[in-house]
């Protein structure tokens, strides 16, 4: 996390530094993602054919989704970024706050366009992406095949990788105990389901080993510290081109959607909105979920696309038996209790 | 002769300017008083707006209740009326509809609605959900029309949480700090088991601050006192690797201990090569991960006090106290020892109050387990910006780091350290 | 000169001690020293002669690289200085800056596991022996040093014991408070009867309290005697220049006449003087001091009468420095009462002055040149 900042100010200062030397007029827009991967798979797919279009330049930036960054800028009226990626239940707080510019589609393209659920008030779809279990195949002879595995230490020996937080990881103990996912915020919104969670949660705690940054699963599996985590699925493929055995199993799996923002009061609204354009074009997108495979919003981009990369989204029908999405709505009403009463019952 | 009364007429003071004299003196004295002010000025003002100004910010920001109070003046003026039993009068519901709707759309709404959450979960949606269908046809019956929209605001209790949590200031957050909370009722209560933390978590922060500086102590006197008696040359030589690890970055260093520490680490392959142990033992992520690392980076913090007070303290004093009789080793500990105290004093104090703010170290090198207050600090600022909890704790933390600092200042401190003071 | 008997057995002797720290050079050369009971003796000497390195192997501080040294006829080389129980005071004191005066005091009798009461007793005794009997509950950094220097001294003396060591106790003190000080331990060592073996770089600190003095200079004795002989009869250059003001006039060993010799001086003059350690032949330093040199009228009873010519006068008040050209030496000075003083003399003027046999000593043979 924070040992990347350093590479990030190395990159953005290779992008200064070209930008100079190119010497370009062109505008220059901000656009902090959540590194990694992601931000490689981006950079290929939006941040190079954006300058090469002549569209303006790109500085690349990443962060841990923490809004206070954003609350801080908007409230001093300095507003350095200009385009962010955001998490659904953050895009919804954050349009309610005022953090964000409620958009004029009319820039960006018909609402039609991209799939369900994909566009709101301030922000527009990126990609869909899923939280699923993974688990390294080089070191378990039988492989899990739903979260009540990965609660099956005796059958699955060794120490299990979970994000550290409330979210997901009380969904996947409510599945884990045998409640079905289209019931799963019903259970979690009474005060016995969030009993009922912490106590399978209890289960396993000391097996579990706590990860932080989407990267972290993936060296943690290949590395043998862990038999089997929660992990963003697109970091697997990563993984996976590197020649590692890692395999998600899809069942159990809960899939959301990122988007961008623009933070309220951005110099650069009009470049944000051209550089967001430019990236919900089905192309575009297309070439992103070739590099990592993390669904596409745009409706058209499915079409066109290799069946071969397609199988492996989140968003393809296979992969999507016994899977949900995330229930933005609750977290943001429920979020700041149970991530408290995580915090609690973690640290103790 | 002459010369002599000349004297006398000096040392005189001339009987019109008896009080002159003062005067003159306290000109002179505030002449060098402004001189003084201003040799320190800059410094006073950097802190003042670096250092007092922010710290009275936060401490204010832990107490500090804007949401409802500034966005829903009327609907509490209104409750005043109300004996808090029963419905609230038919006003209350009108001034509300009123305030919501002209909320509706804004960010205020949202602050209100994530304040009164707070109090209550699902308010946020109640709120949410109640401006999405204002305004009200004209002439409706607004309590009705409300309760209509949702049956809660037909509940005492919804309307009571609006009360409580109208004031300017609020100890919510500060008594939150502590695992207390106010009831219905108005009463400070404790926070059931399952989430109460922050009372442990201070706890360990004390305790792990405690350990490590107790490390730190046990490690860096010898190496303090080594550093004392050696030749200067050679004492050079272990100054520069005391305070070489300062030459790379905190995050540098946790990450090498991560890369030492961890399962299939050096320190692992080592103790299974020599056949210590079978498998890999767990150092990371757990106490002794973060003690190691934390120590690490704390020791030059401890060697430098010690060893500024060490080098002051001769050894004729030792030698004095063997000649007259009392055997090496305790008049190392009688003589020696007991002047070295303003150095531990000093040394223990730093390294325990930069322990009590760690949080990079714990949070890469440790589970939840060995969170401290600053992890939740940061959780609160940047995670869940819910900055009056984050100052509510950096509160706590900074009264506790106080009282620490007066028990070190009446038991070692400035008098003590005066006794003490080498020659 | 001591106040008490000697006995035969010395308290403490070194033999054919020697000490280096580099295996190269001889800090300490050749020491042997009888120390007698209850005497006063000074180890006086320049920085680096070796004296406090002859004080720290007394103390226990230093180990004798050769040689033996003797406590009450133990040899104690290989003693720890804790098990020696002699008394030490140190240049600066070293009183324990976390303690009050008192526990100073008692600091040493209850390392001895003395009864409680009879710490008190003997720690308040000491206080009072140097009449700081009301600083008790002070602590060092509050007192002066005059007195911080009687507590050390107390402190030294509170365990009883039979020998006390001093190592330059009175250097950071100023003149006045010095020279009190001085007489005040001298006294204190009577009344007790301790040996106390005192190390200073000022002869006339050595002068004033000693007993016996030893001349340290490049390791080695250069004479041990009491004050008075050493300074009447110093045994070598190195001596006569140390203790006292000295002059010296060059010249050879004409003849030897029991006590007495004649030496011819380089300008001619043949005089006469008491013999050293000269034969005839030897070219040699004949020393005088300078107020056994006779200006007026009885000049001319003494043995030996020369010219000279005066330079410079330095009034003292009471006395007079005259400094003169005689025989080849421009830096030959008389010091003579005022009183005594002929007034009319001037600088440039010729004189003659005379130089009794019995105050020139003929040292010792000058190396070769």
């Amino acid at each position: 996390m924070k040992m990347k900042l350093s590479r990030t100010l190395i990159q953005s200062a290779v992008a200064a530094a070209a930008l100079t030397l190119a010497g370009t007029a062109l505008a220059d827009v901000t656009v902090i993602s959540f590194g990694g991967a992601n931000q490689k798979a981006q950079d290929k797919a939006f941040y190079g054919p954006f300058a090469a279009s002549k569209g303006g330049s790109v500085t690349p930036g990443e962060y841990n989704g923490e809004q206070a960054k954003i609350k801080a800028m908007v409230e001093a009226g300095n507003v350095t970024w200009d385009v962010v990626e955001v998490e659904s239940p953050e895009l919804l707080r954050g349009c309610e706050e005022g953090l964000y510019e409620k958009l004029d589609y009319s820039k960006i393209g018909a609402k039609s366009e991209f799939l369900p659920k994909t566009v709101s008030d301030c922000g527009v779809g990126i990609f869909v992406w899923s939280t699923a279990l993974a688990y390294n195949a080089d070191k378990l002879k039988t492989a899990p095949t739903s979260w009540a595995d990965f609660w099956d230490v005796k059958k699955f020996p060794g120490k299990r990788g979970l994000r550290k937080g409330a979210k997901y990881t009380l969904e996947f103990a409510l599945l884990a105990d045998g409640v079905k996912p289209a019931d799963v915020y019903k259970v979690l919104g009474t005060k016995e389901g969030v009993e009922r969670a912490f106590k399978k949660l209890d289960q396993i705690k000391g097996d579990i080993q706590w990860w932080e940054a989407g990267a972290q699963p993936p060296q943690l599996l290949a590395s043998g510290d862990v038999v089997m985590s929660s992990v963003y699925n697109g970091r697997i493929a990563a993984a996976q081109k590197e020649g590692k055995n890692l395999k998600i199993v899809w069942n159990g799996s809960i899939y959301d959607v990122d988007s961008w923002a623009i933070p309220k009061g951005s110099p650069k609204r009009d470049e944000a909105y051209r550089f967001i354009k430019f990236a919900s074009q089905p192309e575009n997108q297309r070439v992103f979920s070739a590099e990592i495979p993390y669904g596409p919003t745009n409706a058209k981009a499915v079409s066109g696309m290799d069946p071969k990369i397609a199988a492996e989204l989140p968003t393809a029908p296979e992969n999507l038996k016994g899977a949900f999405a995330t229930d933005t709505e609750f977290w943001v009403e429920h979020g700041e209790d149970l991530e408290q009463r995580f915090n609690a019952w973690a640290a103790r | 002769m002459t010369a002599a009364s000349n004297t006398a007429d000096a040392l005189a003071p001339p009987a019109a300017s008896v009080p002159s004299l003062k005067k003159r003196l306290r000109r002179a004295e505030m002449r060098k008083k402004l001189l003084y002010g201003a040799l320190i000025l800059p410094l006073a003002v950097f802190l003042l707006v670096a250092f007092v100004w922010p710290i009275a910010s936060l401490l204010t920001r832990s107490i500090d209740n804007p949401e409802v109070h500034d966005n829903l003046p009327h609907t509490l003026r209104e409750l005043k009326a109300w004996d808090g039993e029963g419905m609230p009068p038919a006003a209350v519901f009108t001034a509300f509809a009123a305030e919501l709707e002209s909320a509706k759309g804004s960010p205020a709404i949202a602050e209100i609605a994530k304040r009164l959450n707070r109090e209550e979960t699902g308010y946020r949606s109640l709120i949410m959900k109640t401006a999405r269908k204002l305004p009200l046809p004209a002439d409706t019956d607004v309590p009705s029309a409300l309760t209509e929209i949702d049956a809660r605001w037909g509940e005492a209790e919804t309307w009571r949480a609006i009360r409580r949590s109208g004031g300017a200031t609020t100890p919510f957050y500060l008594l939150a700090a502590i695992d207390r909370s106010i009831d219905t009722h108005g009463n400070i209560v404790t926070a059931p088991p399952e989430e109460a933390v922050y009372v442990n978590v201070l706890m360990r922060t004390f305790w792990m601050s405690l350990i490590v500086t107790g490390l730190c102590l046990v490690l860096g006197f010898p190496v303090a006192y080594l550093m004392a008696k050696l030749a200067t040359k050679q004492s050079n030589m272990l100054m520069f690797f005391v305070l070489l690890p300062f030459w790379t970055s905190v995050l540098v260093r946790v990450a090498a201990w991560i890369i030492l520490l961890q399962n299939e680490g050096l320190i692992n392959k080592v103790l299974m090569a020599i056949g210590l142990t079978d498998g890999p033992l767990q150092l990371l992520f757990n106490r002794v991960g973060v003690y190691v690392a934390m120590v690490h980076i704390l020791l030059p913090f401890m060697v430098l006090p010690l060893y500024s007070v060490m080098k002051g303290i001769s050894p004729v004093y030792v030698r004095a106290a063997v000649s007259l009789g009392c055997p090496p080793f305790k008049s190392f500990w009688k003589v020696y020892f007991p002047q070295t105290l303003p150095g531990i004093g000093a040394g223990a104090l730093l390294v325990f109050i930069m322990c009590m703010g760690y949080y990079i170290t714990p949070a890469l090198l440790g589970s939840p387990q060995e969170q401290m207050v600053s992890y939740f600090i940061a959780f609160y600022t940047n995670q869940t910006i819910n900055w009056g909890m984050a100052a509510a704790l950096s509160a706590v933390l900074l009264g506790a780091t106080l009282v620490l600092y007066m028990v070190y200042a009446r038991y070692l401190g400035p008098t003590r350290v005066k006794l003490v003071k080498p020659r | 000169m001591t106040n008490q008997t000697a006995s035969a057995a010395p308290h403490v002797s070194f033999r054919n001690v020697q000490k280096s720290y580099d295996g190269e050079t001889l800090i300490v050369r050749d020491l042997n020293l009888d120390i007698r009971r209850g005497e006063f003796l000074t180890l006086l000497g320049p920085s680096g002669s070796g004296k406090t390195t002859c004080l720290m192997m007394l103390a226990g501080f230093e180990t004798p690289t050769s040689g033996e040294i003797r406590l009450e006829g133990e040899i104690i080389n290989n003693q720890p200085p804790h098990k020696r129980n002699i008394g030490m005071v140190f240049q600066n004191y070293a009183l324990f800056p976390h303690m009050s005066v008192l526990d100073n005091l008692r600091f040493p009798l209850k390392v001895r596991k003395l009864p409680a009461a009879e710490v008190d007793a003997k720690a308040r005794r000491a206080l009072d022996m140097v009449q700081l009997g009301s600083f008790g509950s002070r602590y060092p950094q509050q007192l002066s040093g005059g007195q911080q220097q009687r507590i050390a001294l107390a402190r030294a003396l509170v365990f009883e014991p039979q020998l006390v060591l001093m190592d330059e106790p009175l250097g950071a003190l100023d003149k006045n408070l010095r020279e009190q000080m001085q007489l005040e331990i001298k006294h204190i060592q009577q009344t007790l009867g301790v040996t106390v073996v005192f190390v200073t770089h000022d002869q006339s600190e050595a002068l004033t309290m000693s007993d016996r003095i030893a001349v340290f200079d490049k390791g080695i004795i250069q004479q041990i005697d009491s004050a008075e002989r050493l300074y009447e009869e110093p045994a070598n250059a190195f001596v006569a220049n140390f203790i006292g003001e000295n002059n010296a006039l060059v010249g050879r060993v004409e003849r030897i006449e029991g006590e007495h010799c004649d030496v011819r001086l380089d300008c001619g003059t043949l005089i006469r003087a008491r013999t050293g350690s000269v034969a005839a032949g030897d070219r040699t330093l004949v020393s005088v001091r300078p107020e056994r040199v006779v200006l007026d009228d009885s000049a001319k009873g003494c043995a030996n009468f020369l010219d000279a010519v005066v330079k410079e006068f330095i009034y003292l008040g009471d006395q007079v420095r005259i400094r003169v050209d005689l025989c080849g030496n421009h830096d030959f000075t008389i010091k003579t009462p005022i009183s005594h003083l002929d007034h009319s003399l001037r600088s440039g003027d010729q004189i003659r002055i005379g130089m009794d046999a019995a105050h020139m000593r003929a040292l010792e043979p000058l190396p070769a040149a």
